[in-house]
C-alpha cells in the first residue's frame, strides 16, 4: 500500500500544478486581450464619440447611429425570441419524459440549430428575409435573423433553468390539487425566473458579439434607420468594416470595440445581480 | 374517551377498544385486486386492502416493497411516472378512483398527501397556503388568513410562529417544516391523510410532536401511514399492512389490528420481519 500511495500522490501533485496553470491560461487571455483594446481605444473615447454620426466611412466622428441601429436590431431580436423562447421552453418541459418521434426531432432540430455557423444562419436570412420575403438590407430582416441564431440556444437555456426546479414541487402541488397551469406559471416559473433571466442576458451578450449574421442581412449603412425597413449597421459589423475595409479606420474600431465589451461586462455584471434579487424576491433561500 | 389516551400499558382496554373501533365494513379507502406495472415491470401486484375510517393505518415493510408505490396510487399520483398501469379497483368511500372520468383534483384535495422530505414551497409561509386555497376559488384575504391560522394551530404551529406568515417557509426547522406541509393539506380541508414516511428525516422529539399530532388528528381524519419504524407503527397505528415483494412484486401479505399483527402474526415473513428486526 505504501509503495504505491506515493507515486499516486506525485501525480496528484502534477496534476495539481497543471491545473492550476491551466487556470490561468483564460484569466491572461482576457487581461492581454482587455487590456489591448482599452489601451488603444480609450483614447478615442469621448461623449462626442457616442453622440456623433459616424464620418469618413467611420474615420472620424462617433457611432451614434451605429448604436441606435444596434439598439433595433436587438429590440426586433427579444420580441421575437423572448415569447417564442419560452413557450418553446415550456413545451418541452411539460413533454421532457416524452419519447415520441416528432418531440426527439424538435430536441435535435433545436440542438443542431444552436450550434449552426453564423455565417450559415446569416445566408439563411439574406436568402429568406432579404430576398424571398423582399425585406432586403434592413435593420428588420437583421433582428429576424438574429433572433433565428438566438433563439435555440434562448430555448436550451431556459428549458434547463426550467427543468432544474426539483421535482418534488411538482408532486407537492399535484397532491395539494394543483393543476398544472397553476403549477407551471405559479411554482416552476418564478422559481426559474433567475436562470431564464441568466439565458436572456447570455442570449443578448450573443447577439451583440454577432458579425456575419448581420453583415448579409442588415447590411452596412451607417446612417441614422429612420424606419425597420432601412439598413443598418451593427456595432460588432462596424468594427469588422473598420479593422478590414477601411485604411486608418483602427482608432475608431477599437474604440468601438471597446464600448461593445464595456457594455459586455455591464451586461455579465447585471446577471449576477439580477439574478440574486430575483432569487430573494421569489424567497429561495 | 380520545384517541390522545393510547399507552401501551393499558393492553386490555386498548385490545377492546380496537375491536371495538375497528370496523372494517364501511372502509374509507378499499383496494380490490389493484396491480401497478411501471415500465413493464410489476410493482405491485393483487393488492387488497382496507383502510378503516377514522384510524391510523400503518403499512410496514422492506424498502423496494412498493409502499410509496401503493400511497400514490392513492392519488393517482402514479399518473405522473411516464408508461405506468394502474389496474383493479380503489373505492374511496364507495367510488372507484381507478376509473378515467375521476375527477383528479378533487380526489386530492380530498385527500391530503405529507411526503418524507418537507417540501413547503421556498416561499414565504402564507403564499403556501395561498397557492392550494386560491386554486380551489377561496380568495378573499380574511378567508385565506383564517383557514391558514386554524390549520397552522391544528398542527401545533400558530404560537410558534408568532404572526410571522411573511418569513420563508424553508427558514423554518425540519420538524416545523413537516408540520407545516400538514397545516398546507389540512387548509382544503382533506377527509384522509396519506403520509409517506412523514418522520423519517426528523429528530427523534419532532418524530414525537407529529406522531402525537396523528393520534389527535384520528378523530376528525382517516390517516394511512408508511414507516419504515417498526416501533413508531405499533406506537400510532390501529390496524396495519404488511407489503413484502414477492415474485418480484409487492404484494399485501398480511393486515390486521396493530396489536393482533405485532403480538401474533400468522404469515412467516411478517414474524421474521417483525421478530429479526427487534430482537
Amino acid at each position: 500500500m505504501c509503495r504505491t500511495a506515493l507515486p499516486k500522490n506525485n501525480r496528484f501533485e502534477t496534476l495539481e500544478f497543471f491545473s492550476t496553470m491551466a487556470a490561468f491560461v483564460p484569466v491572461a487571455f482576457f487581461l492581454v486581450l482587455f487590456g489591448q483594446i482599452l489601451v488603444d481605444g480609450i483614447s478615442g473615447l469621448s461623449w462626442d464619440f457616442l453622440t456623433q454620426n459616424p464620418l469618413d466611412a467611420g474615420r472620424q466622428g462617433g457611432i451614434a447611429s451605429i448604436v441606435l441601429s444596434t439598439a433595433y436590431i436587438l429590440g426586433i431580436c427579444l420580441i421575437i425570441t423572448i415569447p417564442f423562447g419560452l413557450m418553446l421552453a415550456i413545451y418541452l418541459t411539460l413533454n421532457e419524459n416524452n419519447t415520441n418521434g416528432s418531440l426527439l426531432f424538435l430536441r435535435r432540430s433545436i440542438m443542431v440549430l444552436a450550434g449552426m455557423p453564423s455565417i450559415v444562419v446569416g445566408l439563411f436570412g439574406n436568402a429568406f428575409f432579404s430576398i424571398s420575403l423582399g425585406l432586403g438590407f434592413s435593420i428588420l430582416s437583421g433582428g429576424l435573423t438574429l433572433a433565428c441564431m438566438v433563439l435555440p440556444f434562448f430555448i436550451l437555456v431556459s428549458e434547463q433553468a426550467l427543468r432544474s426546479v426539483p421535482k418534488h414541487y411538482y408532486i407537492n402541488a399535484y397532491a395539494l390539487g394543483l393543476n398544472q397551469s397553476s403549477t407551471l406559471f405559479k411554482i416552476a416559473l418564478p422559481l426559474a425566473i433567475p436562470g431564464i433571466g441568466a439565458a436572456l442576458i447570455l442570449s443578448i451578450g450573443r447577439a451583440l458579439a454577432e458579425t456575419a449574421a448581420l453583415i448579409f442581412t442588415a447590411g452596412y449603412v451607417t446612417r441614422t434607420p429612420e424606419s425597420v425597413l432601412d439598413s443598418g449597421r451593427a456595432l460588432s459589423v462596424h468594427i469588422f468594416d473598420l479593422a478590414m475595409n477601411v485604411p486608418g479606420g483602427n482608432q475608431n474600431a477599437f474604440s468601438t470595440a471597446l464600448v461593445l465589451i464595456i457594455f459586455l461586462i455591464l451586461l455579465s455584471i447585471a446577471t449576477r445581480f439580477l439574478g440574486k434579487s430575483l432569487v430573494n424576491r421569489v424567497g429561495v433561500v | 374517551m380520545t384517541a390522545n389516551s393510547i399507552t401501551l400499558d393499558r393492553i386490555t382496554d386498548i385490545d377492546q377498544q380496537q375491536t371495538d373501533r375497528l370496523d372494517l365494513r364501511q372502509p374509507y379507502i378499499e383496494f380490490e385486486g389493484v396491480n401497478l406495472v411501471i415500465d413493464k415491470e410489476s410493482v405491485l401486484r393483487d393488492i387488497k386492502f382496507k383502510v378503516p375510517r377514522n384510524q391510523i393505518t400503518a403499512i410496514i415493510g422492506p424498502s423496494g416493497s412498493g409502499k410509496s408505490s401503493l400511497l400514490n396510487t392513492i392519488t393517482r399520483l402514479t399518473d405522473m411516472i411516464p408508461a405506468t398501469h394502474l389496474q383493479g379497483k380503489i373505492c374511496i368511500e364507495g367510488e372507484d378512483i381507478v376509473a378515467d372520468s375521476t375527477d383528479l383534483l378533487k380526489l386530492r384535495r380530498d385527500i391530503g398527501m405529507i411526503f418524507q422530505k418537507p417540501t413547503p414551497f421556498p416561499f414565504s409561509i402564507q403564499k403556501n397556503f395561498e397557492l392550494p386555497l386560491k386554486e380551489i376559488g377561496i380568495r378573499g384575504k380574511k378567508e385565506i388568513i383564517e383557514r391558514m391560522e386554524q390549520a397552522l394551530y391544528d398542527v401545533g404551529l400558530l404560537d410558534e410562529l408568532n404572526g410571522r406568515f411573511d418569513k420563508p417557509a424553508q427558514s423554518l426547522s425540519g420538524g416545523q417544516q413537516q408540520r407545516l406541509c400538514i397545516a398546507r393539506a389540512l387548509c382544503l380541508k382533506p377527509k384522509a391523510l396519506i403520509m409517506d414516511e412523514p418522520c423519517s428525516a426528523l429528530d427523534p422529539h419532532s418524530t414525537q410532536t407529529i406522531e402525537h399530532l396523528m393520534l389527535r388528528l384520528k378523530e376528525r381524519h382517516t390517516l394511512l401511514v408508511v414507516t419504515h419504524n417498526l416501533a413508531q407503527a405499533r406506537r400510532v397505528s390501529d390496524y396495519c399492512g404488511v407489503l413484502w415483494k414477492v415474485e418480484n412484486a409487492g404484494q399485501l401479505i398480511e393486515a390486521a389490528p396493530t396489536r393482533v399483527l405485532f403480538e401474533n402474526p400468522r404469515h412467516k415473513l411478517t414474524r421474521d420481519y417483525i421478530y429479526g428486526l427487534q430482537g
